[in-house]
């Protein structure tokens, strides 16, 4: 990891150098066929959603030729913001670096997990988003998110859903969201935490819940063995004939998107050049051959784009995390 | 079933397979024996490695690597007093002492003997059970475990020698505390992290077994020279490599293999649960049932205490695959990672692999049980060298022990910030060890402490508050009346043992 570093800093001296002297040429046009390796910065560990990406996203870059090679490195801690700060702090030494992402990176900030916000970095692309999935037990009475609201207006504790994350986080923002759609109360809405989205399905299968809020990525294969069913989606349409929590009446649309960031200062042309690339990733075989194995949805949105779905996804998140009761 | 065995054993056997095996053994071992790098790490090391293997190869080379890394990770602990994975750290409890008493040889020996053991028995549930074992995976829930974190807790008894009582509870509670710090489990928000980014995360299990096992150790041995030089004339005079083991010691563990690996085989087929608790629970369980005389050995170097712990340990490890592979529920963070890689195959764990990937199912199952003879194969002879470590001029060895804690612990985080903290814990393990106070009940309260507030509190939460459920549900009820008898147990013997003394006395 040392020597990654290491070279990343030389290339990155190299790179800013041949930069300056193609600026110096050719009056600074900087064309995405320039990039020819990319770093990739992971704020997690090893085996996550995050390393999933990069390194799927890296595996496809270089195998279709659009790069010559890419690095990856793994920095977990705070959420991702340790990540992050990193990315700020060396940002003159990072110009090939991309940082992957996703919605924790506005609950965080929100929750001030870590003093960064999407705005201290330069979007590049949303990539790729995961609904989330609604899912109860095969042999559960609840039969659809109808029913679901039925016994939350008799008693909101007879309906605890379990979830992967902190309350407050992803898996509780949902059904919270579909509630106070359907002019419930949101706070009263039982989210039981468990520290991954694996425990999470052994506590509903435990029995010890009677809903499992998750990764639509997650619950489509356990859906599929016949373990649970999933009731809703939180998709604009069905995805395998599942229902959406849409047409049941919540009107919510909702993707826990991933997506890449890179270092604060990088120049517009870089930036255009790298979301360039991303597309041009997603649209080969090999990318549609990992996305359909990982079950993640095609959700490209570049640059400028990403950037307001960013600030209006803030709003939207801090507006019901208020509601709840878990920002000030 | 019986077909997909043969299946699964035409797989494994394949020359590219078996080479997995043995590839995935060493470099396990090798990884797990430097503290610091654990089995995640090693498992880590690896996937991009198997990205271009086929399923069954590539889960054989991660199951290799696993249990190598387990297995390497328990000479680190008998050796230099460095458990690097918390499975270990009740391998360190008996294993140091004894390595300190010159019987470094010894000790690894039984350590590899009962691995071995554990996992091949675990490996033997695993074939004939496993997809009936899947219930059990799903019979436990959150307050349960916490019940079970709380019988783990009573390991803690095996540091209360007479007089010592309040110090070994005053460490766990210190131990307690640390666990504490950083974002809370359950509604995210940050505790006595006083606004730095760096305990956020709270305080790594690596940072503080290395602090105040490793790092206190090797200090404690500058400032008590004398001691420890006396000590080290000792470890050269007994052979400290040799291995050998009497046919009384053999007895005696024999019985605690067996006990211990069915036990630890249990606990790790539980998701929730897995290796380290199942270390604990066995040593615990252990010390509980031996003799009075035995129990004052009991982290001393007691070659029970040894054995229980490490059987247990492999035998959990083997179990924790019944709920990844039947139920696609991952009990730990490794076998994650391996969920992970799986799904990357194109491979859906669940309760339908048997069916759709039989050579997955099988294949990994059968190469876990190559994986352990191999492991044997391949250590015992090595350890008289690895022993020969300990004979190493003190000089030059508290500097590598030194060295390695610290860099180990650098080389996870890459934050400098941690060295500091590691300095300052083990200034204050060395302030309370000159003090007398046991540091194992404080990495026991630290590690179990997280796991019994995140369970404690979801299960408040499930029962919207009320505690009821400690005796209404009946498992959870079951296993505190099991901590209770633990507790009691001596309480009990003493009183039987002053109405003896008091009887005789008449009678005298």
């Amino acid at each position: 990891m040392n020597s990654n570093i290491n070279r990343t800093t030389r290339r990155a001296i190299l790179g800013g150098a041949s930069g300056l002297a193609a600026l110096m040429l050719i009056g600074g046009s900087v064309s995405a066929a320039e990039i020819k390796e990319i770093h990739f910065l992971i704020p997690g560990g090893a085996g996550g959603g995050w390393d999933g990406t990069a390194r799927g996203a890296g595996m496809v870059l270089s195998k279709e030729g659009l790069i010559e090679g890419a690095s990856y490195e793994n920095m977990s801690g705070a959420g991702g913001g340790k990540a992050i700060g990193y990315l700020i702090e060396t940002a003159e030494r990072q110009q090939g670096t991309l940082m992957v992402n996703s919605t924790p990176i506005v609950v965080r900030s929100l929750t001030k997990v870590f003093p960064f916000s999407f705005r201290d970095l330069t979007p590049i692309a949303r990539v790729i988003g995961d609904y989330q999935a609604i899912a109860v037990r095969p042999d559960s009475d609840i039969k659809s998110w109808g029913d679901v609201v039925d016994r939350f207006k008799k008693d909101p504790r007879s309906v605890k859903f379990a979830g992967g994350s902190v309350r407050g986080d992803l898996d509780h923002l949902v059904p919270a969201m579909a509630m106070k759609a359907m002019g419930h109360d949101a706070r009263k809405v039982a989210y039981v935490p468990y520290d991954a989205g694996g425990k999470a399905l052994a506590g509903l299968l435990s029995g010890e819940t009677e809903l499992l809020t998750t990764g639509f990525g997650e619950a489509i294969g356990p859906h599929r063995d016949g373990q649970i069913r999933i009731i809703a989606v939180s998709s604009d349409r069905r995805i395998d004939g599942i229902p959406t929590l849409k047409e049941q009446g919540a009107d919510v649309e909702f993707a826990n998107w991933r997506g890449f960031f890179a270092a604060p200062g990088i120049s517009g042309e870089q930036a255009k050049a790298y979301a360039g690339l991303l597309k041009k990733m997603q649209e080969t075989g090999t990318w549609e051959d990992l996305r359909a194995k990982n079950g993640w949805q095609n959700l490209y949105l570049p640059g400028d784009q990403f950037a307001a779905f960013l600030a209006k996804e803030e709003k939207e998140i801090g507006d019901l995390m208020r509601e709840l009761g878990f920002l000030k | 079933m019986w077909e997909g065995i043969t299946t699964g054993l035409l797989t494994a056997f394949t020359p590219m397979n078996l080479m997995m095996v043995v590839v995935g053994c060493f470099a396990g071992t090798f990884i797990g024996m430097l503290p610091g790098l654990g089995p995640i790490s090693a498992i880590a090391l690896m996937i991009p490695i198997t990205y271009g293997f086929d399923p069954a190869s590539g889960m054989i080379l991660m199951a290799g690597v696993y249990y190598g890394a387990i297995f390497g990770g328990s000479t680190s602990s008998i050796l230099i007093n460095a458990p690097g994975v918390a499975g270990t750290v009740a391998t360190a409890f008996d294993g140091y002492p004894m390595a300190q008493q010159g019987h470094a040889g010894k000790a690894l020996a039984i350590a590899a003997v009962s691995s071995f053991s554990g996992g091949t028995i675990g490996a033997i549930l695993l074939l004939v059970a496993a997809p009936a074992l899947a219930k059990v995976a799903l019979s436990f829930q959150s307050s349960d475990y916490m019940a079970l974190m709380v019988l783990g807790l009573t390991a803690v008894s095996a540091f209360t020698a007479p007089g010592q009582v309040l110090k070994a509870l005053i460490a766990t509670v210190i131990g307690l505390m640390i666990s504490t710090v950083g974002t809370d489990p359950s509604a995210g928000v940050q505790r006595f992290t006083f606004g730095s980014l760096d305990l956020v995360d709270g305080v790594s299990f690596l940072l503080l077994a290395m602090a105040t096992f490793a790092l206190s150790e090797a200090l404690m041995a500058v400032l008590k020279r004398d001691e420890v030089s006396e000590a080290a004339a000792r470890a050269t005079a007994g052979d400290l490599g040799s291995m050998r083991v009497t046919r009384e010691e053999v007895r005696e563990i024999i019985p605690v293999i067996g006990r211990s690996s069915i036990l630890g085989f249990f606990v790790g087929v539980l998701p929730g649960a897995g290796a380290t608790i199942a270390s604990f629970l066995a040593y615990g369980a252990e010390r509980t049932f031996a003799s009075a005389k035995e129990k004052l050995k009991f982290g001393k170097g007691s070659i029970r205490g040894l054995a229980a712990p490490e059987t247990a340990n492999n035998a959990a490890c083997t179990g924790s695959f019944v709920p990844l592979l039947t139920l696609g529920i991952p009990g730990s963070g490794t076998t994650a990672v391996m969920l992970g890689a799986l799904i990357s195959y194109g491979v859906q764990p669940g309760p339908r692999l048997f069916q759709n990937n039989p050579d997955v199912f099988w294949a990994v199952i059968i190469s876990m049980y190559l994986g352990n003879v191999i492991l044997l194969i391949l250590n015992l002879p090595l350890i008289p060298y690895i022993a020969r470590l300990l004979a190493l001029p003190r000089q030059i060895l508290i500097p590598l022990i030194l060295f390695f804690s610290l860099i180990g612990v650098y080389l996870v985080s890459f934050n400098t910030f941690d060295i500091h903290m590691m300095a300052g814990f083990a200034l204050a393990a060395i302030i309370l060890r000159l003090l007398d106070f046991p540091m194992a009940p404080l990495i026991l309260g630290f590690i179990l402490g997280d796991m019994i507030e995140d369970n404690l509190r979801r299960a408040l939460t499930i029962s919207d508050g009320s505690i009821a459920f400690m005796w209404e549900r009946p498992l959870t009820a079951v296993i505190f009346g099991l901590t209770i008898l633990t507790l009691l147990a001596p309480l009990v013997r003493i009183i039987r043992q002053r109405r003896g003394a008091m009887l005789s006395g008449e009678g005298g």
